[in-house]
């Protein structure tokens, strides 16, 4: 029988808690917050414009906001097209994706128009929207359609093109059906930049929907900002962004989680 | 004392065949003639390793027997049946390991008979018992990133293992490790080959390796490829690993191997 040197196998790292605590991931993540807040804080005291506030006076803002529901209200109004939008786009673009990137045929057809609509400046077809939809809630969702769904078909396309030829020839030495090879191989190992292509897809559906509520009707937190704008409220029309800014934030780290949890074992372990 | 055969590239062994190349061609798209009417056997139970320059089509001979490459004309032949696709009497041992990272040693051992539909505790029974043979036990629930390249190609061969097939094709197995894990897996390698009695087909570049561990080695020219010349090194089994590498006729077929093969260094 053979036998591996045992001093390879790992053993737990024993080390003191102290340390432990001052080498996390979290420990880092809690100082990096700090330290841009206290920079917020220093750059709003000096002040270095009269229209940007401190992180303390903008926070008091967000509070007063929660406190008095508009905050909520708004929030509502921006999150349901945003999600509705994302979620059709990343199921249709996903699946889009995985289709061109398994059938030539379809790849020919279909990458050209989601470069195309990459590549164009699309906000300026928002005016054309609210002339085919009114200003309502099919607009907002279409605009997140059409500003995420572009990095998730692509993403998802390349994901699966550059699946490991090795590791396909594996399945195919192993016998595996092209059902099997797909299933067990080329989508576990495009999961990684398809979920990339979806987080750049996240953020565009974000630009998207308060663009919409920018510039086509004054709603939600799009609205919030323009109108503590136009009154110089700056600490809210600072808050309303900092609300976006952490809402996203909150969507990443959600989309991170489910591709640990469906396809990253190994991740999980770590 | 041992002597080591040498034979002319027609010469037909007359112990049973388990694989043969017949007139194999391949060429590339693209023109790139690789193989060139090709002819082979390797017999039943033995280790043939194939050497020869970089480039003069090894990997492509490996691919096409295992059936991962059709031959642009030719036929190869495993216990007497065409091959024209992957079949289950041959694995394939990987060069660069071909491991799924984001799954487990046990479950990548057993991968091969998952695809094939063996159910969860059966396979993984079969699995552990060659993680066991290959010198891995402990490191069942660990991810292949957590493990060294000597420890991923043990691995990729106890993959290779338990599906039972009865050829083991070996491309380069040991060519991403460094030289004292080499020397360990290719002892480990020979007491496996004793208990398993199965035909491999191994790949190398190292001609200490190939003597080191083969029944038979057959010399491939420069690309388009042909055979060249087919030595039978034939060592004294049984004794030291350090014996061998000290033996008359370990000496022999590595300086003659050596002296074929000078040609292609220009
Ligand atoms: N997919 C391919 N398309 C075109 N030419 C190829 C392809 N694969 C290999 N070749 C060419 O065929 C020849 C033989 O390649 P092969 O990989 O079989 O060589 P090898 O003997 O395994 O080399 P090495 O010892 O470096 O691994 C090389 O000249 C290579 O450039
Ligand atoms: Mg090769």
């Amino acid at each position: 029988m053979i036998s591996v040197p045992t001093s390879s196998r790992a053993s737990a790292a024993r080390t003191n808690p102290l340390r432990r605590v001052m080498t996390h991931t979290i420990t880092f993540r809690i100082l990096s917050v700090i330290t841009v807040l206290g920079a917020w804080e220093y750059a709003g005291r000096r002040p270095i414009s009269a229209s940007f506030p401190s992180f303390s006076e903008t926070f008091a803002a967000g509070w007063e906001m929660a406190a008095d529901g508009s905050l909520s209200a708004a929030l509502m109004i921006t999150i349901v097209p945003l999600v509705i939008g994302i979620t059709m786009s990343a199921i249709a673009g996903v699946a889009a994706g995985i289709y061109m990137g398994l059938d030539r045929r379809a790849e020919w057809v279909g990458v050209p128009v989601f470069i195309v609509m990459q590549a164009a400046p699309l906000a300026a077809l928002i005016p054309l929207l609210v002339l085919a939809y009114g200003v309502g809630l099919a607009t907002k969702v279409t605009v997140v359609c059409i500003m995420a769904v572009p990095a998730i078909v692509l993403n998802s396309f390349k994901a699966i093109r550059h699946a490991p030829v090795s590791l396909v020839e594996m399945g195919e030495s192993f016998l595996g059906s092209r059902e099997q090879v797909i299933g067990k191989i080329i989508l576990p190992a495009a999961s990684p930049v398809i979920f990339a292509g979806l987080r750049l897809g996240l953020a565009s559906g974000f630009i998207g929907v308060i663009l919409a509520e920018l510039l086509i009707s004054p709603t939600g937190i799009g609205d919030l900002i323009t109108y503590h704008q136009s009154i110089a409220e700056y600490p809210k029309m600072f808050a309303a962004i900092a609300v976006v800014i952490l809402l996203s934030v909150l969507f990443m780290e959600a989309l991170e989680r489910i591709e640990i949890t469906l396809f990253r074992p190994e991740k999980r372990a770590q | 004392m041992t002597a080591t055969v040498v034979h002319a590239p027609g010469f037909q062994r007359s112990l049973g065949t388990m694989v043969s190349v017949r007139s194999v061609s391949k060429v590339y798209p693209g023109g790139v003639e690789a193989l060139n009417e090709i002819s082979l056997d390797f017999p039943k139970g033995q280790l043939t390793t194939l050497l020869g320059p970089s480039g003069c089509g090894k990997t492509t001979l490996l691919k096409i027997i295992a059936g991962l490459l059709p031959a642009t004309s030719g036929e190869v032949m495993v216990d007497g049946m065409r091959v024209e696709g992957p079949g289950p009497e041959r694995a394939f041992v990987f060069q660069d390991f071909a491991l799924l990272p984001w799954a487990t040693v046990l479950r990548n051992v057993a991968f091969g008979l998952e695809l094939r539909g063996v159910p969860v505790a059966e396979r993984e029974s079969i699995a552990e018992h060659y993680i066991g043979q290959v010198g891995l036990k402990g490191f069942e629930k660990h991810y292949p990133h957590a493990l060294s390249g000597g420890m991923r190609q043990r691995v990729g061969l106890a993959r290779a293992l338990a599906v039972k097939a009865e050829v083991v094709l070996m491309d380069e197995p040991f060519s991403a490790v460094d030289e004292q894990t080499r020397r360990k897996f290719q002892e480990d390698m020979l007491e496996l080959i004793k208990n398993e009695q199965k035909t491999f087909i191994f790949v190398t570049h190292s001609i200490e390796e190939a003597v080191y561990v083969s029944n038979r080695i057959i010399l491939l020219s420069r690309r388009p490829s042909r055979v060249m010349r087919i030595i039978e090194p034939d060592m004294p089994r049984g004794i030291t690993p350090d014996q061998i590498r000290r033996h008359p006729a370990y000496l022999d077929a590595v300086e003659m191997i050596w002296q074929a093969l000078k040609q292609y260094l220009d």
